[in-house]
């Protein structure tokens, strides 16, 4: 069976430390002003955690006995655990920003990008969701048309993590480029640099939570770059991002678990210290049994993310098959993102007023938390694949 | 250039510390340890220098089988390789005899260049043992730098005071102690951490460094804890109630306890 290896746990600690030393005393801060860290960002990379699935070549480490998807999810589940924010910006910086162009990309995309993400000099987006167009990616409606040794872009993208600071330097996004022999749309996928004319960033967008993580609509006007800019072959972007995407899920899987976790950890030390009645609130089966409730949901929620990455690291080993990742990385991502929104419920209750004031980090986790259950795949969509997975007839 | 830096593994300063019922020593068993946060300057520094140059650094702890871990993350953060010094014996050593183990370890390491440590560790804070070491080892002892250069067999530091700043140089070998201005310790990278597993880590006795059991541990002590007790709590503070004459009560307030 699988385990977190000494390494794993090595890692841990030093990604925990990092998050404490360097995101929590400031995290208050940036989430009211809705602040991106840029700073911060090298920092992450100096540690490694942009590098982990990335071979040496590119500066990263995974490799025999070096990185791997579940040193990330460690990395992304510790970030997580002190703030949301800070762990979806690493989550898509690895998943959406450099998976894309080091899955698919060729020699001359890959050396010409990949260094500076790796780093943390540079962060990528990957632009698929469109105001209507989510998982239904088929109805795409951006397109490019080839003109001469250019694509020309147009259309609009919703809600892309990574796509808008100081130092993005690329975003991947998808577009309709024809139609196929059965009348759907072909998608490709294609790079569009950062500051390419055409090519517009929009202001941010004001959300629920999630207030440090850099999030933006995108619009693309008569948008023109190199044809050698396409991402794999023509066609294949509808199979690129399908897999970008069951990646991504159990990376969400993880954040969801930090955010239990932290939880778990806050709510559990309140009910020892806070008292009522002359006595720990903790002394209450009231409070004592939901405490009680969330710890199992965070180790099961642990134990399902680990599974799936274990899975993730096992088929990159060829040892394990596509359909066993999809299905164990659907139902780590629909059960940790609830238990997530539950946890973060029950810490509120139990900080009782205080859980609604923003000077306790329960009131941010509380709003983090709803977008876990919708991102990368709402929990119906993961319902959706889990029960195709298990064979059931589809509509 | 050879570097030892001499660390310590120490309880985390975060969590509840407390003494040992049965000797009064620090209790090493039931808090979380770390490597003492003031000596990842001390590692940072030699790591600087090591990076410059040509220099190689050999990170050094006296302690218990859980010191280990102390080593473990200096050599994740760059250190080459490490020396613990583990022996039953040592418990309850004071920082004579600490000093003593450690000057007899870095003999045996042998053609040291620079000795680096933190300027006190974050447990007993005495901040003696560089000194001593330096004493016994017969080096030139700069203590808290603030700033440390290296230039032609001459080590450079500045020690910030409250009055004045101080440059004070010393030829090399010798040994300096370094403040947490001096630096921004890194964190371990995930390829570090990967490659501390394969460097080489010494585990000496105090019979490999010829030193007697009788020179060291809480017998051999110069200083002993008598007694301990908890901090008390901390007691209910005094409101004072504004009824227009806020200031006036304050101001007699602070006076009476001589603060202004």
């Amino acid at each position: 069976m699988f385990e977190l290896s000494q390494d794993h746990e090595d890692f841990r600690k030093v990604v925990r430390d990092f998050a404490e030393k360097e995101v929590a005393p400031n995290i208050a801060k940036w989430d009211a002003d809705a602040y991106f860290p840029t700073d911060l960002v090298p920092k992450m990379g100096d540690l490694g955690l942009f590098g982990l699935v990335v071979p040496e070549e590119y500066g990263g480490s995974a490799g025999e006995g070096g990185g791997d998807f579940t040193s990330l999810c460690v990395a992304i589940e510790e970030l997580g655990r002190v703030d949301q924010s800070i762990g979806i910006t690493l989550s898509a910086g690895v998943g959406l920003g450099i998976n894309p162009i080091l899955t698919f990309g060729n020699d001359e995309q890959k050396e010409r990008f990949l260094p500076d993400l790796v780093a943390g000099r540079a962060l990528a987006g990957f632009g698929l969701t469109e105001p209507e167009a989510g998982s239904d990616a088929r109805a795409t409606r951006t397109k490019a048309v080839r003109d001469g040794d250019e694509w020309v872009i147009s259309g609009a993208k919703a809600f892309i993590t990574n796509s808008g600071t100081d130092i993005t330097s690329v975003v991947t996004v998808t577009a309709r480029t024809g139609t196929e022999d059965d009348g759907t749309a072909q998608i490709s996928a294609i790079l569009v640099p950062a500051g390419t004319p055409g090519f517009t960033v929009e202001p941010a967008y004001h959300k629920l939570g999630w207030h440090v993580s850099d999030t933006h609509g995108l619009t693309f006007e008569g948008c023109r770059v190199p044809a050698g800019n396409l991402l794999g072959a023509e066609g294949e972007g509808f199979k690129q991002f399908l897999k970008t995407l069951d990646d991504g899920r159990i990376a969400i899987s993880a954040l969801a678990v930090g955010c239990a976790q932290a939880c778990l950890e806050l709510a559990t030390d309140y009910a020892k210290t806070r008292t009522a009645f002359g006595r720990p609130i903790g002394v209450n089966q009231g409070i004592a049994f939901q405490i009680a409730d969330l710890a199992v949901m965070v180790e099961g929620a642990r134990m399902l993310t680990y599974k799936a990455a274990w899975l993730k690291d096992e088929l990159h080993a060829g040892r394990r098959s596509v359909k066993e990742v999809k299905h164990a990385a659907a139902i780590a991502k629909l059960y940790s993102t609830e238990a997530a929104v539950t946890a973060t419920r029950i810490a509120t209750q139990v900080f009782g007023g205080n859980g609604f004031m923003e000077e306790f980090p329960v009131a941010r986790f509380y709003r983090d938390a709803k977008i876990l259950e919708i991102g990368e795949g709402t929990s119906e969509v993961q319902r959706m694949l889990i029960a195709r997975g298990l064979g059931l007839p589809q509509a | 250039m050879n570097i030892v830096v001499c660390v310590k593994y120490v309880p985390d300063a975060q969590a509840e510390r407390t003494f040992n019922a049965s000797d009064n020593t620090t209790d090493r068993e039931n808090v979380d340890g770390l490597l003492s946060e003031l000596d990842e300057y001390a590692v940072e520094e030699a790591l600087k220098l090591a990076e410059a140059g040509e220099g190689e650094v050999t990170v050094l702890t006296v302690g218990p089988d859980s010191a280990a871990d102390a080593i473990k993350k200096a050599l994740q953060m760059g250190a080459d390789k490490g020396v613990h010094v583990n022996d039953a014996a040592i418990h309850g050593s004071d920082a004579v005899a600490t000093s003593l183990v450690l000057a007899e370890a870095i003999k045996k390491i042998g053609s040291v260049d620079l000795v680096i440590t933190g300027m006190a560790s974050t447990d007993g804070t005495m901040g003696v043992v560089p000194a001593m070491l330096a004493e016994r080892l017969g080096l030139p002892a700069v203590t808290y730098a603030s700033e440390l250069t290296v230039d032609g067999g001459v080590a450079t530091i500045r020690r910030d005071g409250d009055a004045s700043t101080q440059t004070i140089t010393a030829t090399l070998p010798a040994l300096v102690s370094v403040t947490d201005q001096i630096n921004e310790p890194r964190y371990p990278s995930f390829k570090g951490i990967m490659a501390a597993k394969k460097k080489p880590v010494d585990t000496w006795s105090l019979a490999d460094l010829g030193v007697d059991a009788s020179q060291v541990g809480l017998d051999a002590a110069w200083t002993r804890v008598e007694s301990f007790a908890a901090r008390p709590p901390r007691s209910q503070g005094q409101i004072v109630t504004d009824e227009g004459d806020g200031g006036q009560k304050l101001a007699a307030f602070l006076s009476e306890r001589k603060f202004v």
